[in-house]
């Protein structure tokens, strides 16, 4: 399954909004605690004790630095997990079929048993999404918690992705991108929804809500010096301004 | 890109086995008997060696086989089948020259076609990855072909047709370089595109996501330095080249020759290194290289 | 055809059980649902009914489970058998380690109990710890507040009767801008991101004010990139321009605060600056009505804000009249601060007009009635949608105090405290300082102490000096140096403890604080103190009892060690007699309680405190005939009774309200409701707390106080005004003549700003930490998930001066300070203050600590900036070394630092490097793949 589905019933995914993502990589914990205890092979981590630890993630959390035209220069958290593209080339280089893209919401998943752990389809990712297992040695990647959005066992408020559900600063949401009306279709339109990499050709359905302008505020001074108008110049003035004033209320 | 070992022997190998299949297959050197199943042996170690090497680089050997399936979509599940197709219909052709001293000849070049198909295929799993631009280039299968019918050449005694071949090599690798230079940014991604964070330039990544390595940093992220490479790249050109063309210009002698071989595989085996060592994987961007 | 799919089961069994507790991967004590397979724990998520987190959990929460499993756990109570801080111990049992404890400490109590000093740190049971210090009968006994935040609760307490911290917070759904100061993390760390990603959400705006541009401040709309150290004087000029642009709610100043208050302006009278108050003590304002001056909470009074009175010849003018006087001054218009503060002035004055505009033009009305505690009923809720934080980057500098009352009088001005939109308080809050105890220090051998150790002084007579003046307490707090130190000096203990300054203590009992590492200043300097030896060969400190759950740097430092549970293997109380878990809109407290049992031969610390109360006889300890009186602390939790019906937790007593009886099945009415209680503040007793008599009435309800007790906010304290007082010649207790001149200038009545520390052209950069968020302090490098995120911490230097310096990323400096030097790895940033450099707080780890590998980055790259700061101030030619905190209230002054640096070769090593300390529980695994379900 290889070949990827011509369309999907739905198109899952998540909305990361960047202005913000305070970078406390909460996201980056409760997936890897969901995901080594649920789905497929645990997220094994390597010399945990060690001099030079490294593990499984299947979303980390990057920062840039961004330097405007004019003003100070900015920071923005940046979260990146799979993006459950359409056109996903990690699926189409599989060799086995173990990688795929679901036809009923378009997830995109590794089928660990399927896996021989050629690791092309990491090579595929442009966007680092995927990584492989140093102890199950089988490719892992986000599942949109596939396990927790359909899971019976689950209120049902708690059916979407543990990363979604942690997020103290409510930055990442979850929905149906096919639904013009859902929230994170929305949330996409009004807030100019960023698809990454675009030039690759990847159709990614995750998308990224750009940080606000920032730093105006010196900009709009004209406007608000009327508010900063003195009330007395002179100190026994602004007394009599006081009573004057409170009579008044 | 990290230079596994496991896939540059592989790829090397495997490239100048199939190249010496192509050759033995349209019938050059014309052999029979135990001088073909020398040949015939030669060019099975390296294909084979090569696919056994590359499997080193599984996670899970031991369900290779699943890797056929996928031929519809994945260029790894076609090498797979070509290689087959190319091994068995050599073999066929090969029992035939060495135990009837017959060249079945339609097969031959059957197997000929098969043998140089499967470089061809290796090729285009590296050539179809848009994330690498330095491969993602139409002469990336030319190179590889280069190396196969070069290699395969030289190792089929051709002494005549080798130093075109292998100056035909030497050319291709230097425009496979020097358009790979500048392939990244003539792809179109930047780190710009990658996070949608304002124009290039003005965007720099700060601290990565994790202040340890992790698959990505190790397998992707690889960085070579500038001054390295530069001197590899004499070097494999070299070895791979003008070496063994020099050596084929002089009277001929076997120990020349073998020192050609021998060269070449070495230059090969370099220009391999750097084929991985320098290509720029896209996610480099995220994390700040490159 | 659509291609074939592998069958998945989309509804696995999650967990065979929930178990709801309350997290303590941190202080900011979230719910958690711990689910469990087999009983263990296989997932930690958020409890979405609690009042913190509202089902969020943060990095280290969800990061539990690798706290529990982690190597690094003790084993077993450990006896010392090698040299102090070599880490050579011998796994004991409980029995003997008890005996051990008794034998130590009994004679001391029955000859000179002042010679233990009990300090807990990262503590959340201080109500308990203390009352055991306390029936103990030693006056040392303190929690970490002294070196944390003390600046901050103390100048909120006694200006506001509340303070930020947690115990308050803005008005996330109604506050249309939010100004944040010098916060990275906060102990309310959840709840300030779901605040921001709610107000962000309604489009709100942010400003953030901070040397450092990341988390919450790379998310502000507008980022102020200050001049450390100078937040004081960028308010006070933000009160100048409002206050010049009449932009300050001159109603609420007249009714809730003292700005109508006469004071004595006479400064020839002993009484100068002193209140007008009538018989029964209240003070006076004049009344716009009759002109007369009257009570202030007479009912019908309209406090005049500018009319003056004489009486007997003396001048009195209201509080407000000194407040125009000083702040319309020039010295704080925005040009004459903007160089120091490294802000434009147009940039001042710019963004007191956004708050201007937003709090008058934007002003919100809620349709709430409520009665004053004047009696004056009011038919809705005026509200002005600008809310205020802050914390340690304006309160751990020495002039913090004093900036922190800034912005609280800022706020005041705004009338943006306990009105929609604005800052609120958290339930037992409000409470003004004159209804907290005042501290104790009485000591009588065998017997408690005379009353609590900590508290709120009003004035000179209430420091804890003994006859002779000298000190009481090994801290030296309430001393003339820090008068107003509510919470302790904690970072003072050791030091004072190894000079004997002022007197010698024979055990040091510490309880939850790296002491020997990341929480004292002089970190090399530290543990030569506790390994230093007399003349005899004796340790200077006789004696260190210290209760850890992990292989921390201070376990090596003990004599004795008591090996803790981990948080989700104990009881405890999060209670509303100390930090409670509080909303403005409900007052909650929780617990913790067992969700599985310890696999090893460790117990809950406050158990064992129980269990030694009662062997050493402690009264509070021990029943009539001797025997233990709490079985354990859970025992303890039930039936404890502070006050006749108040007990440690509020939940399901008699009365429903938080008094009475506790029923004996509380902690399971607890477990039942997911750990937590909560009762909800009336709405129309939501705002307008200090003076709502529905709120009053609520709180005495709900047990906090007795009798409703309203108060007005303290634009000029007045206690501040006794101590200058003193420092004048004024009253029977003075203090020493070296400190006059400080007391004088520091403690004044009204804020003000001086420099922090001493500037200093030999060390022109400063210097500060950060707390990462996904990280605790010292202890979250033992948790193999987190530490992949922080193993090492650079030092971020601003691009400026990485081109002075010609460094790139991994580059290395000498960074060097008026007290000593490290060597560390750099990496730029440009969204930083040019002249601040700063790192991770606590990544730096000594080798052969916490289970890691001798080469562990936290360990060869890592560092501490501790190293570089010195509890005392280098001699400035007075022959005194000063002490390095706030002169009011003793407050570490950790940001005060200033280096230089210099670039130098790559060592093998982040310098200094201390030899490795031997792990008394080995080494943990090479891989982890952790799964407990099949
Ligand atoms: N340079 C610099 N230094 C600073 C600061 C700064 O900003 N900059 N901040 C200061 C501040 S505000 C603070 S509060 C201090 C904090 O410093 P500390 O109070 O020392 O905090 P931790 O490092 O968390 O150390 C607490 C100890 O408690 C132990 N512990 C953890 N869980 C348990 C448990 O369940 N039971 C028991 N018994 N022990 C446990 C840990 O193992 C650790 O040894 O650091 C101060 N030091
Ligand atoms: N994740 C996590 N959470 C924690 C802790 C932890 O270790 N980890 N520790 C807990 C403890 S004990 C405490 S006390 C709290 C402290 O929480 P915070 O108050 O957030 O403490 P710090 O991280 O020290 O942050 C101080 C901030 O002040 C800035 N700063 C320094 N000097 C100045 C200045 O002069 N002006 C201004 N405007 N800003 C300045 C620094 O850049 C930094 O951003 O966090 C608690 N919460
Ligand atoms: S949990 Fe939310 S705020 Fe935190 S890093 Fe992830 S997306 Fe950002
Ligand atoms: S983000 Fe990467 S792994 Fe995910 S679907 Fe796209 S290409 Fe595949
Ligand atoms: S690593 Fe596994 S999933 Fe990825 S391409 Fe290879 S077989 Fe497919
Ligand atoms: S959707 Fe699930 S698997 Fe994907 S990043 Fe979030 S938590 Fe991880
Ligand atoms: S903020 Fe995080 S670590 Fe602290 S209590 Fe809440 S979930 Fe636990
Ligand atoms: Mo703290």
């Amino acid at each position: 399954m290889t070949e990827l589905p011509k369309s999907t019933d739905r198109k899952l995914g998540l909305v990361i909004d960047l202005d913000t993502c305070v970078g406390c990589h909460a996201c980056v914990i409760s997936c890897k605690g969901w995901n080594t205890e649920n789905y497929g092979a645990p997220l094994s981590d390597q010399e945990p004790y060690g001099a030079d630890p490294s593990g499984t993630f299947l979303n980390r959390v990057h920062s840039y630095e961004v330097q405007p035209e004019s003003g100070a220069a900015q920071l923005i958290h940046f979260p990146k997990s799979c993006l459950h593209c359409e056109d996903a080339p990690c699926v189409t280089v599989c060799p086995t079929g173990a990688s795929y893209k679901r036809v009923e919401d378009g997830i995109v998943l590794v089928n660990e048993s399927d896996c021989i752990g050629c690791g092309l389809c990491a090579w595929a990712c442009p966007y680092g999404a995927r990584e492989m297992d140093q102890a199950a040695k089988v490719m892992k990647k986000c599942t949109l918690c596939v396990d927790r959005i359909y899971n019976e066992n689950l209120p049902e408020e708690d059916r979407v992705p543990a990363c979604v559900r942690t997020c103290p600063a409510g930055a990442r949401h979850f929905g149906d991108f096919a639904d013009p009306e859902s929230n994170v279709s929305r949330l996409s339109a009004e807030r100019g929804g960023m698809a990454l990499m675009p030039e690759q050709g990847t159709l990614p359905v995750n998308r990224y809500l750009p940080p606000r302008p920032k730093d105006r505020i010196g900009e709009e001074i004209d406007v608000l010096a009327p508010l900063l108008a003195p009330v007395a110049e002179e100190p026994t003035g602004f007394l009599a301004w006081l009573d004057r004033t409170l009579e008044k209320l | 890109m990290h230079p596994a070992p496991s896939v540059i022997a592989f790829t090397t190998l495997s490239s100048l086995g199939f190249g010496l299949l192509f050759w033995l297959g349209l019938g050059f050197p014309p052999v029979t008997g135990w001088v073909a199943f020398t040949f015939f042996v030669l060019a099975y170690l390296l294909a084979v060696g090569g696919l056994l090497a590359s499997t080193f680089h599984l996670g899970h050997p031991e369900r290779a086989l699943k890797a056929f399936i996928q031929w519809r979509s994945s260029w790894l599940s076609r090498e797979a089948w070509t290689s087959l197709a190319a091994l068995l219909v050599m073999a066929a052709f090969g029992a035939g020259l060495v135990f009837a001293a017959t060249a079945l000849v339609p097969l031959g070049w059957l197997g000929a076609v098969l043998s140089i198909g499967t470089v061809l295929t290796t090729s285009m799993i590296y050539t179809q990855l848009r994330t690498v631009p330095r491969w993602h280039q139409l002469l990336t299968p030319v190179l590889f072909l280069s190396f196969a019918l070069a290699g395969g050449s030289l190792l089929a005694g051709m002494v005549h047709l080798a130093p075109w071949l292998l100056a035909a090599a030497g050319i291709v690798q230097l425009a496979h370089w020097y358009l790979g230079d500048s392939a990244l940014a003539r792809s179109g991604t930047d780190l710009a595109t990658a996070t949608g964070l304002g124009a290039p330039g003005r965007i720099r990544a700060f601290e990565p996501p994790h202040t340890g390595p992790n698959y990505l940093t190790r397998e992707l992220v690889f960085v070579i330095g500038r001054k390295h490479a530069r001197k590899l790249r004499v070097i494999a050109l070299v070895l791979l080249s003008v070496l063994p063309i020099l050596l084929l210009l002089l009277p001929f002698h076997h120990v020349l020759a073998a020192l050609a071989v021998l060269s070449h595989l070495a230059g090969a085996a370099c220009s391999r290194w750097l084929f991985f060592a320098e290509a720029e994987h896209v996610v480099g961007l995220y994390y700040g290289k490159r | 055809m659509p291609p074939k799919q592998p069958q998945l089961d989309t509804s696995p069994r999650v967990s065979d059980e929930i178990r709801r507790t309350t997290c303590y991967m941190c202080a900011c004590r979230c719910g958690i649902n711990v689910h469990l397979k087999s009983g263990k724990v296989a997932y930690i998520e958020g409890n979405r009914d609690h009042p913190v987190n509202k089902g969020v959990l943060c990095a280290k929460g969800s990061a539990g489970i690798m706290q529990v499993n982690a190597p690094s756990r003790l084993r077993a109570p450990l006896k010392r058998v090698g040299p102090r801080g070599s880490g050579a111990f011998e796994e004991i049992s409980w029995d003997e380690a008890l005996e051990i404890a008794t034998g130590w400490l009994k004679p001391l109590r029955e000859s000179a109990p002042e010679k233990l000093a009990f300090f807990t740190g990262r503590d959340q049971s201080q109500s308990f710890t203390s009352f055991w210090a306390q029936e103990f009968g030693t006056p040392n006994y303190a929690a970490h507040g002294g070196f944390c935040s003390v600046n901050m609760a103390t100048a909120g307490i006694y200006t506001m009767g509340g303070a930020f911290w947690e115990f308050g917070q803005p008005d996330w759904d109604h506050t249309k801008l939010f100004l944040l100061f010098g916060v990275a993390e906060d102990h309310d760390s959840n709840p300030i991101k779901m605040g921001i990603g709610k107000i962000k959400a309604r489009g709100a705006r942010v400003i953030g004010v901070n040397p450092v541009r990341t988390g919450y401040n790379a998310v502000a709309d507008e980022w102020v990139g200050i001049t450390p150290g100078t937040d004081g004087l960028f308010i006070l000029s933000l009160i100048h321009v409002l206050m010049k642009a009449g932009k300050i709610d001159l109603d609420y100043l007249a009714r809730y605060t003292n700005a109508p208050v006469l004071l004595n302006s006479d400064r020839a009278s002993p009484d100068y600056g002193l209140f007008l108050r009538d018989e029964a003590g209240k003070p006076l304002v004049i009344d716009r009505v009759t002109g007369q001056p009257t009570a202030f909470d007479t009912p019908g009074v309209r406090p005049s804000l500018s009319a003056t009175w004489e009486r007997y010849g003396i001048a009195h003018r209201p509080v407000f009249h000194a407040m125009a006087e000083r702040y319309l001054a020039p010295e704080y218009a925005p040009e004459a601060v903007a160089e120091r503060c490294g802000i434009p002035a147009g940039r001042i004055r710019a963004i007191a007009a956004e708050i201007a505009r937003v709090a008058f033009d934007e002003a919100i009305e809620l349709d709430r009635p409520w009665t004053d505690f004047r009696g004056e009923r009011h038919d809705k809720m005026v509200g002005r949608p600008v809310s205020f934080h802050a914390m340690r980057g304006i309160s751990a500098h020495s002039n913090g105090f004093q900036t922190c009352r800034a912005l609280h009088v800022l706020q005041i001005l705004l009338g943006a405290v306990e009105t929609p939109g604005g800052f609120r308080f958290k339930p037992p809050y409000p409470k003004p300082a004159h209804a907290h105890p005042k501290p104790h220090c009485g000591t009588q051998p065998g017997h408690p102490l005379n009353g609590p150790h900590l508290g709120f002084v009003q004035g000179p007579e209430d420091l804890a000096l003994k006859d002779d003046g000298s000190p009481a307490r090994i801290d030296k707090a309430f001393t003339w140096e820090n008068p107003m130190s509510a919470h302790g000096l904690m970072h003072m203990v050791i030091s004072n403890a190894h000079a004997g300054d002022p007197y010698r203590i024979d055990s040091l009992f510490l309880y939850m604080a790296n002491m020997s590492w990341n929480s004292s200043m002089n970190t090399s300097g530290t543990m030569k103190m506790l390994t230093d030896t007399d003349e005899n060969g004796d340790y200077v400190i006789p004696r260190i009892i210290y209760s850890d759950a992990y292989a921390s740097e201070m376990v090596a430092y003990a004599d004795l060690v008591l090996p803790d549970t981990t948080y989700l293997e104990r009881h405890d109380c999060i209670s509303l007699l100390d930090r409670p878990i509080c909303e403005a809109d409900a007052a909650a407290d929780a617990i913790r309680w067992p969700v599985i049992e310890p696999d090893r031969d460790v117990r809950g610390f406050q158990s064992v405190l129980c269990d030694l109360g009662a062997r050493l006889g402690l009264k509070g300890f021990t029943k009539e005939d001797g025997s233990a009186k709490f079985a354990d602390y859970a025992d303890y939790i039930v039936h404890h009774q502070r006050r006749p019906g108040i007990g440690p937790l509020a939940g399901w007593r008699s009365t429903g309200t938080g008094r009475g009886d506790a029923p004996e099945d509380q902690i399971q009415r607890y477990i039942d409701n997911g750990g937590f209680w909560l009762r909800h503040v009336p709405e129309e007793a939501a705002y307008f707390k200090p003076w709502n008599a529905g709120y009053q009435d609520w709180a005495v309800e709900t047990g906090f106080y007795d009798a409703p007790q309203p108060y007005l906010f303290q634009l000029y304290v007045e206690p501040l005004r006794r101590f200058q007082r003193a420092a004048e010649g004024h009253g029977e207790r003075q203090p020493p003549d070296h400190l006059r001149a400080q007391i004088r200038e520091k403690l004044d009545p009204l804020p003000l700003w001086y420099e922090d520390g001493t500037a200093s052209d030999a060390y022109p950069v400063r210097a500060l930490t950060q707390r990462p968020m996904a990280m605790y302090h010292s202890w979250g490098s033992q948790n193999a998930w987190l530490r992949q995120l922080h193993g090492r911490n650079p030092l971020y230097v601003p691009t400026r001066l990485m081109r002075e310096h010609a460094l790139a990323d991994g580059d290395w400096v000498r960074v060097s300070s008026a007290h000593g030097e490290i060597t560390v790895p750099v990496m730029e940033m440009a969204a930083l203050n040019p002249n601040t450099v700063w790192t991770w707080n606590a990544i730096g780890k000594r080798k052969g600590a916490w289970a890691l590998d001798e080469g562990a980055p936290e360990a060869t790259e890592g560092f501490l900036l501790n190293h570089l700061i010195h509890e005392l101030l280098p001699e400035k030619g007075d022959g005194q070394r000063w002490s390095n905190s706030d002169p009011v209230t003793g407050q570490a002054a950790w940001f005060d630092l200033r280096v230089r640096l210099e670039k130098v070769a790559a060592p093998v090593e982040s310098q200094p490097a201390h030899p490795p300390i031997t792990s008394p529980v080995g080494k943990g695994p090479r891989t982890l793949a952790w799964k407990v379900g099949k």
